[in-house]
């Protein structure tokens, strides 16, 4: 036993705080892992590729994804909703001549009750600063070697709005079922610091 | 004047740094964080704008030092004292073990 201090373990901190909540009623016990099971089960990158790949089977699901995904997506059951206030989402699409990509210079905005928790990188400092300031040199990192003709859009995400990426449909995926589609695109795919 | 946060086109941070096949929590206390702040925001105890603000206000030298979730964690910490949830002797009686 160290006694008491600010400086413990942070585990051993957050279990405190915990228990004071629990105390006080305003969490009950059990029902963190139950929600964050439920959380976790519901929301993925694997909604992202359903979308994706579905946009690039069906035009007309693809004009109205790009107009207003909220109403899209719920046409596939899913919603930005998540229990929270729903926040909008704006889909943006590559093509042969424009690339998307995401970020949140100010923190980690995010479609979160979509894809689940953004990665640590996407969190980071180093990507934040420098996606917006030089973005080819960072896709280029992440492997993404675009060619100087094609022009990088950057979109910074905040709290009233989020974005997802529509990547291109990879060359001879032609007699691809919908499902083998959407195992092709990656959680990068869908920040846009992957081509698929 | 920008907050701590407002890093976007800042230089100096260094490289991007990928971890593969990330896990969506690394431990249960990240995951415990998350679902902490998912249940006070449910309740009312504060609301989004106002942790997203605890957030960005964390003194700069403890922001840049902190983990995502430490950040998290230190937010939901201040907006619980100063909602006066809980003062700052209940929190940090923290034993060990």
């Amino acid at each position: 036993m160290s006694g008491d201090h600010a400086d413990a373990p942070i585990a051993a901190r957050v279990r405190r705080m915990e228990h004071l909540l629990e105390q006080r009623g305003l969490v009950v016990p059990g029902v963190l892992d139950e929600t964050l099971a439920a959380f976790l089960n519901r929301a993925s990158p694997t909604n992202g590729a359903r979308i994706v790949a579905r946009a690039w089977i069906d035009q007309a699901f693809r004009e109205h994804l790009l107009v207003d995904a909220q109403v899209a997506i719920a046409g596939l059951e899913m919603s930005m909703g998540g229990g929270l206030r729903a926040q909008d989402l704006q889909v943006v699409a590559n093509s042969e001549r424009e690339h998307n990509v995401v970020v949140c210079t100010l923190c980690s905005c995010y479609p979160l009750a979509l894809l689940g928790p953004s990665p640590t990188w996407y969190k980071s400092e180093a990507y934040r600063s420098r996606v917006v300031r030089e973005p080819r040199e960072v896709l280029r990192e992440f492997g993404v070697d675009l060619r100087p003709e094609v022009e990088i859009k950057v979109w910074d995400a905040n709290s009233e709005i989020r974005y997802m990426v529509v990547p291109n449909r990879p060359p001879g995926t032609g007699n691809l079922t919908e499902e083998q589609l959407a195992a092709l695109v990656t959680r990068n795919g869908l920040i846009g610091t992957a081509l698929v | 004047m920008g907050r701590i946060n407002d890093v976007g086109g800042v230089q100096g941070f260094g490289e991007i740094i990928v971890e593969q096949d990330e896990p969506p929590f690394h431990t249960d206390w990240e995951a415990h964080v998350f679902a902490v702040n998912t249940a006070l925001l449910r309740q009312r105890i504060y609301h989004l704008d106002e942790f997203r603000d605890a957030v960005e206000r964390l003194p700069p030298s403890q922001y840049l030092a902190a983990s995502y979730y430490e950040r998290w964690f230190l937010a939901i910490r201040t907006l619980l004292i100063e909602k006066g949830v809980f003062t700052e002797g209940e929190l940090d009686d923290v034993h060990d073990g």
